[in-house]
């Protein structure tokens, strides 16, 4: 079975909002209709949004880093916003596991965004319909676009590549791969709602660099001082290679 | 969470409205077994039911102020199987209408006995009707404490202190109502009414108290490391995301100072359950006939109070996420 899902390098995400204003723009017209926004110049814009990037500061000062954190739908295994439903509105598709909401059956109790942990889903204050990510459903599954746009729009937008999208239950898919190399985790596993989503921690690099390696074996310029001389009969690069 | 007053109004109406019926059900039932003496079909039980029903239909008019599109209401009912919510839909309408039942079965005077139960109860329409009012009753109280139960990461929530306070919060409401109404109809019935509202008073009082103790010892099991996944002690949000506030700010948080949120604490407390049983006491002391009113009164507003109290109290994890506006 097909689980399609997002996965988020946290590792090299670095807080531009690209994800979230392509996310906006391409869900904002067609078939998905507004994602209603209020008050745009004044001192408390507010509107609804699929997806957003926060930052968080880990650790105190001067030991610190940046993490940005985008969070959109996590389209779990186990959704608990579905079951609660009670229009049956919010609904799991059987054929890829995306979640989705059938915006002319939603009556805007907001219960299922009670039931969401992550706080995933967002009404909309100008239709009074509860919205949330649909991982592009028009987009990738849009058999007119070529093979390599039947992507979400955020993980196009993407410049650092921070976002991959894939069946997370195909082993051999980039998803599953990624997330099995690079330690990849679900948010607030204590729940059991099984995100679809993936997140690829951030990983230290660290260079050990040893004092033998400062001085260069080879060494055109002599910068570091002579090298010993060869052997008069000794053979050069050029008489051992075959060129 | 943030407590909307559409749902407040729902939760206590109805209580009142269930309460009530149970309230006139078992005052029948004690008739019957000749332990009260019987009361007038129409002026007592037919108009008793008929306020149990404007009080349930009171909640469920308030009910459609939480609905973002109130016009496709009717969908709501299709899935009982799963949600809760759904139960809830189906079960409120059944209940008013078994209600009325029961009460137009009174008004018209079917009284007479259809059968009798071992040669000393006899069966009439309005008993059974009543009995069925009373399971859907009771069913109506489990799916509305439910929909609040069921959500596991409500951690305030999940307990089963909450069906049985939703329960006995309304019975005491609905008794306290039929003593006010036993009280101005001029019936004998206040002292029984108002014992037994007492009774479910202070027995709402133990299992309220105790879900406000185990809130308070409450240990909540995600927090920003898990909401994020990073394993650090020291983790600040810097920006959420938004400049402005958002549906997410303003849904799960009610953005009141710690001393409204304990003040309305102490109202309720002390609304809910001292002040009625103390003016019911008085009632029985001085044969009030208004007394027992304002105690129904009071404790109404008590319990607007309290389930105030029940929403703000509730931590949604989804708040982890929202933090701090940059």
């Amino acid at each position: 079975m097909t689980q399609l899902a997002l996965v988020i390098d946290l590792n090299v995400c670095v807080g531009c909002h690209a994800c979230v204003t392509s996310c906006k723009e391409w869900n904002s017209y067609g078939e998905a209709g507004p994602m209603t926004d209020f008050n745009t110049r004044g001192a408390n814009p507010t509107g609804t949004f699929f997806n957003r990037v926060q930052t968080y500061e880990v650790g105190e000062y001067p030991i610190t880093e940046t993490v940005h954190f985008p969070k959109s739908c996590l389209h779990c295994e186990e959704p608990p916003c579905v079951p609660v439903c009670p229009t049956g509105a919010s609904y799991k598709r059987k054929e890829d596991g995306i979640v989705l909401v059938d915006y002319d059956k939603c009556i805007g109790c907001k219960y299922c965004s009670w039931a969401c942990p992550y706080g995933a889903r967002e009404i909309d204050e100008k239709q009074k319909v509860m919205k949330k990510c649909t991982l592009c459903v028009d987009r990738i599954h849009d058999e007119s676009l070529p093979e390599s746009e039947r992507k979400p729009a955020c993980v196009m937008a993407c410049p650092t590549s921070a976002r991959l999208f894939g069946d997370v239950h195909d082993p051999h898919s980039e998803v599953s791969m990624a997330i099995r190399e690079s330690g990849g985790y679900q948010l607030m596993p204590e729940w059991g709602t099984r995100p679809a989503n993936h997140y690829l921690p951030r990983r230290k690099v660290r260079m050990t660099i040893h004092k033998d390696e400062l001085q260069r074996a080879d060494n055109p310029l002599k910068k570091e001082g002579e090298l010993p001389a060869l052997p008069a009969d000794a053979q050069t690069l050029d008489e051992i290679s075959s060129w | 969470m943030h407590p909307a007053f559409s749902v407040i109004f729902l939760t206590t109406l109805i209580g009142v409205g269930q309460g009530l019926f149970l309230a006139l059900y078992t005052g029948q039932l004690y008739s019957l077994a000749n332990l009260l003496p019987p009361q007038d079909s129409r002026s007592f039980y037919a108009f008793g039911g008929v306020i149990a029903v404007a009080f349930l239909i009171g909640g469920l008019i308030a009910s459609f102020f939480h609905l973002g599109r109130p016009e496709r209401a009717w969908r709501s009912a299709s899935q009982w199987r799963t949600s809760w919510l759904s139960r809830e839909v189906i079960v409120l309408p059944i209940t008013v209408v078994s209600i009325a039942l029961y009460s137009g079965l009174h008004f018209i005077g079917w009284t007479g006995p259809w059968f009798t139960v071992a040669g000393v109860l006899p069966v009439d329409a309005t008993l059974v009707a009543g009995g069925l009012a009373m399971i859907a009753v009771l069913l109506l109280f489990v799916c509305t404490a439910m929909i609040y139960a069921c959500l596991k990461f409500l951690q305030e929530w999940h307990s089963w202190l909450t069906v049985v306070n939703y329960l006995l919060l309304g019975s005491a409401s609905g008794f306290m109502l039929a003593a006010a109404f036993s009280a101005w109809q001029g019936v004998g019935l206040v002292g029984f009414y108002g014992a037994w509202a007492a009774i479910l008073t202070l027995a709402a009082f133990v299992t309220r108290g105790a879900s406000l103790l185990r809130n308070r010892r409450l240990r909540h099991k995600s927090n920003l490391q898990t909401a994020i996944g990073v394993r650090h002690n020291h983790i600040v949000q810097m920006a959420q995301g938004a400049t402005g506030g958002s549906f997410n700010t303003r849904e799960f948080f009610h953005r009141r100072p710690r001393q409204v949120t304990r003040g309305i604490r102490i109202a309720f407390l002390v609304l809910v359950f001292p002040v009625p049983v103390v003016l019911l006491l008085l009632a029985y002391l001085t044969s009030s006939a208004t007394l027992p009113v304002l105690a129904f009164v009071l404790q109404y507003l008590g319990l607007i109070a309290e389930r105030w109290y029940f929403f703000a109290e509730a931590r949604h994890p989804q708040n982890l996420y929202y933090q701090y506006v940059s």
